[in-house]
């Protein structure tokens, strides 16, 4: 385990811009988060969530800026497995024929030999984080015969069980039943404590308030950042939304 | 002589195994079947049937370019299979048309230059063999060649099938801890046209996709574990084939066709009895009865 180093940001994206066969779906966009910070990233369909968290994991590459994790780069942070995404529920096939214990076992394959073979410790790395999840008596079942929800506390075992220090999660509240709710909301409070930056995109601006400490809003670009108490205004959000007012997003009391 | 039914059976067996060919062609087409078949497990979940289909066929020219050049036709076959892929992708990307558009008309064109390619280079090169496939009568060097792709094909599979496994079903996290997804890609690309060009003897280029999609398919319906649904698949091809093969010997019918057409009864009786996902759903059925 990395020691967190508080002189020094988990995430630092500068001017980072990705384009899409010549298509720009994210540009100079910014963020640095601490340890134990949580971050909600907020923004319309389309507005470059997921194309953000693509970036920070790697699976598409920046056309501009620079992405540094721990201060190092981002090849060294997968190889260190450092940052763990949890996708959104349409992100995965739910009937590909897998059950609980091999998608969190999954979680441990970065650290494992070629072959990965698990070793005593992953067996109990996932076992510990299945437990966390309130999912040990469903290890064996197939992914496809659970919940929603359930399958949702599957994927975050399996950044548990990979011991990241950076958790991105894409909707991690959007179709969850509400037992599944409150333990993620435990859960993250726990990550806080421990020193996890986590930033997650959601829909629900309820969820924003509650417990991110930090809010990113964007439209292609960032159009906020900063402390939520400060930057989640009706004018901020309206801007973000192109337009819309917030009462005709969330009710009169927004 | 008036045989009684039990040794009437045991002809029906024993009889095609008394001829050099037939055994030959038995272990052959079972062994292909088993390596289309393992990774059939990995195309039908990532949903590469249609590209299974394009490599297949882009195979062609690269063949008979071999043969005319004296080379090993896996190399040639090597690099036209992973060559039509490239040239999907670099369509694809270039221009506004759709990506199944792309496929279809990048391997059919591949295809018509094989053939075109077979009619202009006059060699020994039997169009028919290479459309329809010709277990019977595999030379002893194809016999050597197709053993060694297929060692390396398994042996591939093997070392990564967890990696291939995870990469199939969700490459973004493959990639976030540091697997190189790229080479998976690229893996799975080359095991697919060094499949394509074993299966190619035993069944064909038109009808190799069937060996390459259908027993991943049938074993989908049949489990819901990884590593069952790779035996099974391994398991139902290698039946297909040696059921194919009978019949082809004992009605005189067309060999690949056969072993497809095997392939295809075990896929419908899997799809019509499937304990819960066939049509019936006899899971359910035996359990409201207990």
């Amino acid at each position: 385990m990395d020691k967190p180093n508080y002189q020094t940001h988990r995430i630092e994206a500068e001017n980072i811009c990705v384009d899409y066969n010549g298509k720009v779906a994210l540009y100079d966009a910014n963020l640095r988060l601490k340890p134990g910070q949580i971050c909600g990233l907020v923004g319309m369909n389309g507005a470059g969530k997921t194309t953000f968290f693509n970036a920070l994991t790697g699976f598409v590459n920046i056309s501009k800026g620079k992405i540094r994790i721990n201060g190092e780069s981002l090849r060294s942070a997968q190889k260190d497995q450092t940052i763990a995404y949890v996708p959104q529920s349409e992100g995965i096939d739910s009937q590909f024929p897998v059950n609980v214990w091999d998608v969190v076992m999954m979680g441990r394959y970065g650290s494992m030999n070629v072959l990965r073979c698990p070793r005593e410790s992953d067996v109990q790395a996932v076992k510990d984080a299945i437990e966390r999840v309130d999912l040990i008596n469903f290890t064996s079942t197939p992914i496809g015969n659970l919940s929603g929800g359930q399958r949702k506390r599957t994927f975050l075992a399996r950044a548990i069980a990979q011991r990241a220090s950076i958790l991105l999660l894409d909707e991690p509240f959007t179709g969850v039943d509400i037992r599944t709710e409150k333990l993620i909301s435990e859960l993250f409070i726990q990550f806080k404590n421990e020193g996890k930056t986590i930033l997650l995109s959601t829909h629900d601006m309820i969820h924003v308030r509650e417990f991110c400490d930090l809010v990113l809003l964007i439209n292609k670009t960032v159009v906020a950042y900063g402390e939520t108490s400060e930057v989640f205004t009706p004018e901020n959000i309206t801007s973000t939304f192109g337009g819309i007012s917030p009462d005709v997003l969330f009710g009169p009391e927004s | 002589m008036e045989p009684c039914f039990f040794s009437s059976i045991n002809t029906f067996i024993t009889d095609p195994l008394t001829h050099d060919f037939m055994r030959k062609a038995l272990f052959m087409s079972s062994l292909v079947a088993a390596v289309c078949g393992f990774l059939s497990s990995y195309l039908t979940l990532k949903g590469w049937a249609l590209m299974g289909d394009a490599v297949s066929h882009s195979v062609m020219p690269g063949v008979v370019v071999a043969y005319a050049l004296g080379l090993p036709f896996s190399l040639g076959a090597f690099i036209f299979g992973v060559g039509s892929v490239a040239l999907i992708g670099f369509v694809k990307q270039k221009s506004r048309v759709k990506e199944d558009t792309v496929i279809g008309l990048v391997f059919t064109g591949f295809f018509a230059l094989g053939i075109v390619l077979v009619s202009k280079i006059k060699s020994n090169i039997d169009l028919h063999s290479i459309l329809f496939g010709s277990p019977l009568g595999i030379s002893l060097s194809d016999v050597k060649q197709t053993i060694l792709i297929s060692l390396l094909v398994v042996i591939l599979l093997l070392v990564f099938r967890k990696d291939l496994m995870l990469y199939c079903f969700d490459p973004r996290h493959a990639k976030t801890v540091g697997i190189n997804v790229l080479f998976l890609h690229y893996l799975l690309l080359t095991c697919l046209s060094l499949a394509a060009v074993v299966g190619l003897q035993t069944v064909g280029i038109i009808l190799v996709v069937a060996m390459l999609i259908t027993p991943g398919a049938t074993a989908y319906l049949l489990t819901d574990q990884f590593d069952n649904m790779t035996m099974i698949s391994v398991f139902s091809a290698i039946i297909s084939s040696i059921i194919g093969i009978y019949c082809s010997f004992w009605f005189d019918l067309e060999t690949g066709g056969s072993i497809v057409l095997a392939q295809t009864f075990i896929f419908l009786f899997a799809f019509l009895f499937a304990p819960r996902y066939g049509i019936f759903k006899l899971k359910k059925f035996f359990s409201n009865y207990k």
